[in-house]
């Protein structure tokens, strides 16, 4: 309100994804019901945030219905082969080979990469999207140490940590993948990797950040108070922390019995699980933290200029 | 059978911002209390959940200034001895509030530029009755809600029992004392129109619709003495499209001092540009109160459009006079009449809003002092304006203890009174931004302190 008196359509999704969803202005506002006017700006603000997640996901034809038919194609293709020959204790390409892997996940990520970048640039494009490497940098912070959840009411302090746990947990688990293509490609070094490798000892620390940080947020999402979520976004926030959690739990599970014939099964289960978490990503809940990101360094980019007016 | 609560210490009537610092000051010095709050949880705390700040003494704003600007707008009309003790205690308010759980944010930009003589609430008035509730509850202090207090048993000015209707059920609550914080009476239609004739009919009411001034007419009936005018109130423009109870805050429209009001025969009747706003704006109640049909309209050009906070509603909007007056319902060619003299009335020169900038008008009646622009950049808004009661001021004449003074002279032992229903000791006319809460919460603390002191002896 102190930045603009008049709000084009525009900043609608740009003012729904700076909100970081404390809760705390439905009860202070005294229009929300019983008053007439039954303003409910956080269910409103999450209904809109939705709307963005629709509107800006590219490209176009992939859409909502699309989680539980990529989790379940992924399911069939990978465990398909499940009957072939029992492989050798720990040898994770011979069930599926590292070529086939490569080239599954390698196309997958140049979507995702893709269909994320485009959705990215339709959500933070627009009129009085601008930013400078400062903002950048300040939303960076910002969203590094969650700072908006850092409010003081103990709602948003449990939601700040298990976002913590997600968010550094998915990190760990990324750079486990990279340390593990750099063992691969550039010193030769072939999976499975010893327990005190960097691939396992990041991908375990992960692992535990994306059990604990989903298993809290899905914990908390079921305790928060009916009347400001919007209830239609259930299924897709559920299934979006239970593929986070499945992706860890199937990879710590692989990591334990690795040497144990379930490893057949189980690393097939761990790649379908990863692959659909990957096909998901655009249109899911996971596009959250780039939009959400991308609001930051708006605001950031705005709060500097104003303050910057001020001055003059 | 009424049911019959246990006997209490001290009863708080009315669970706002002065009945909750009664009631946390009385429970705090050890005894027990009881507040009979009439609203539902969820609206609880009378107007106090539609209020944004609290003025206050600070090092870059005196007591002398606070005292010089309250003798202003009540035009001397004020008892000296209790706006001394409200001003002066502002300041140790302002911290225990803060300590009870209520926050405060510096001011927002572009609302009525306020933030160096008041103390701003983050989350607004409900948030700090959500910060009071929830300390009360941590303290154990008993809260009945819907609970409507219908009578008082008060025998020569003492206190002993009263009578509350709670979700249709009668219950008999009895104290050692009585803290009478139940506002005014502003809600009451069949009362303003006592006291206002029937211009009262048009009048919306900004808050609370539990305001009837119920206990406010059982302590006068009761012997005590009245204070104040029933005729004075703080009233404000508000868009006429507001409904007719609690449209709180949002409804309010400030862009009255960067046009011109018209009524609805078309024609100006104030000068609009008088003052600074924040002097201003609670004039406009009373000036449209007395227009015909309580209405006005006002009208401004795209020029100023963002200059000030935008309401709930959004303005009428029209390519020219004539078609905004059509739209208006106003007679067109008066209104096309006012707005072209106003113009050539216009002197000019340095437009600023934000201080008295001399931009005037000359030979035009009645004049516009400062802010007179030319209403000639298309489109053309308008808002249509209706008289905004905030609260009423009659109430009963408290004794600085904040014990009710009774007609005899004598103040009573035990029934003491806060906030909004003893305001009109303090505010005998006219209205200074944020000391409705000043009032609530010092006398609150007063009348808590004292009840709880009575109920020793």
């Amino acid at each position: 309100m102190e930045r603009r008196t008049a709000f084009a359509p525009s900043d609608v999704a740009y003012f729904a994804n700076l909100c970081h969803n404390c809760g705390e202005c439905y009860y202070a506002c005294p229009y929300t019901p019983p008053h007439e006017f039954a303003v409910n700006v956080p269910k409103l603000l999450a209904e809109l945030r939705a709307q963005s997640y629709r509107e800006c996901a590219r490209p176009r034809w992939y859409g909502a219905g699309v989680a539980l038919p990529a989790l379940a194609l992924c399911l069939v293709i990978f465990l398909a082969g499940t009957h072939e020959n029992a492989p050798a204790a720990g040898q994770f390409y011979s069930v599926i080979s590292h070529s086939t892997m490569v080239a599954i996940f390698g196309a997958a990520t140049i979507f995702v990469a893709i269909a994320l970048g485009a959705s990215l640039m339709r959500f933070a494009k627009g009129p009085g999207a601008s930013m400078d490497s400062k903002a950048f940098a300040q939303a960076l912070r910002d969203a590094a140490s969650l700072r908006y959840l850092s409010g003081g009411d103990s709602a948003s302090s449990a939601r700040r940590w298990f976002h913590h746990f997600t968010f550094y947990g998915f990190l760990l688990c990324f750079a486990s993948t990279t340390s593990a293509a750099i063992d691969h490609y550039l010193l030769g070094l072939r999976a499975p990797y010893p327990f005190l490798s960097a691939p396992v000892l990041l991908g375990t620390l992960g692992g535990i950040g994306l059990l604990a940080g989903p298993a809290g947020l899905f914990f908390l999402k079921r305790h928060r108070d009916p009347l400001i979520v919007d209830s239609h976004q259930h299924r897709a926030d559920a299934f979006f922390l239970a593929i986070l959690f499945l992706t860890s739990l199937t990879g710590l599970l692989l990591l334990i019995l690795r040497n144990w014939t379930a490893m057949n099964v189980l690393l097939r289960l761990h790649l379908a699980v990863v692959l659909a978490l990957f096909l998901t990503m655009p249109y899911g809940k996971f596009v959250h933290g780039f939009y959400r990101f991308a609001a930051l360094v708006r605001y950031a980019f705005e709060a500097a200029s104003s303050a910057g007016r001020k001055a003059v | 059978m009424p049911e019959e609560l246990p006997l209490f210490d001290v009863v708080v009537i009315g669970g706002g911002n002065a009945g909750m610092s009664a009631a946390l000051t009385a429970s705090e010095a050890g005894v027990r209390v009881l507040v009979l709050e009439s609203a539902a949880p969820g609206m609880r705390g009378g107007n106090s959940r539609h209020t944004r700040n609290m003025r206050r003494i600070s090092q870059a704003y005196p007591e002398a200034e606070y005292l010089a600007d309250l003798l202003k707008v009540t035009g001397g009309k004020t008892d000296e001895q209790l706006a001394r003790i409200a001003i002066r205690e502002s300041f140790p308010a302002h911290a225990w509030m803060q300590a009870h759980g209520v926050r405060f944010q510096p001011a927002l930009g572009g609302t009525l530029h306020l933030d160096r003589t008041n103390a701003f609430f983050l989350g607004g008035g409900k948030a700090v009755l959500n910060g009071y509730y929830a300390a009360a509850e941590r303290r154990g202090i008993r809260i009945l809600y819907n609970a409507e207090v219908t009578a008082l048993n008060i025998s020569r000015g003492v206190f002993e029992s009263g009578t509350a209707i709670q979700n249709g059920e009668p219950l008999n609550f009895r104290a050692k004392a009585l803290v009478a914080a139940a506002g005014g009476f502003e809600a009451n239609l069949e009362w303003l129109e006592e006291a206002w004739g029937e211009a009262a009919r048009n009048f919306l009411v900004r808050g609370t619709p539990h305001n009837q001034g119920k206990i406010l007419k059982a302590l006068l009936e009761n012997g005590a003495e009245s204070a104040g005018d029933p005729r004075q109130c703080h009233a404000i423009a508000i868009d006429a499209r507001s409904p007719k109870f609690d449209g709180g805050i949002v409804t309010r429209l400030d862009s009255l001092p960067l046009g011109i009001v018209v009524n609805r025969n078309g024609q100006r009747f104030d000068d609009e540009g008088a003052d600074l706003w924040p002097k201003r704006y609670a004039v406009w109640g009373r000036l449209i109160a007395m227009q015909p049909g309580q209405i006005a309209y006002s009208i401004f050009d795209s020029k100023v459009r963002g200059l000030f906070m935008p309401s709930v509603f959004p303005p009428v909007c029209a390519n020219t006079i004539a078609e905004l007056a059509a739209k208006l319902e106003l007679p067109v060619e008066e209104t096309e009449c006012t707005v072209k003299r106003f113009n050539q009335a216009v002197i000019g020169g340095g437009f600023d809003h934000f201080r008295l900038d001399g931009c005037g008008t000359q030979s035009l009646d009645p004049p516009k002092s400062n802010w007179a622009q030319r209403i000639d950049a298309p489109p053309f808004f308008a808002y249509p304006l209706r008289p905004g009661i905030t609260f009423t001021y009659l109430g009963v004449r408290v004794a600085e203890s904040a014990a009710v003074r009774m007609r005899d002279g004598a103040a009573s032992p035990n029934v003491f009174a806060a906030g909004e229903i003893m305001a009109g000791n303090i505010l005998g006319e006219g209205y200074l931004a944020g000391i409705g809460m000043t009032i609530g919460a010092v006398f609150g603390r007063i009348a808590g302190r004292e009840a709880a002191r009575a109920t020793q002896h």
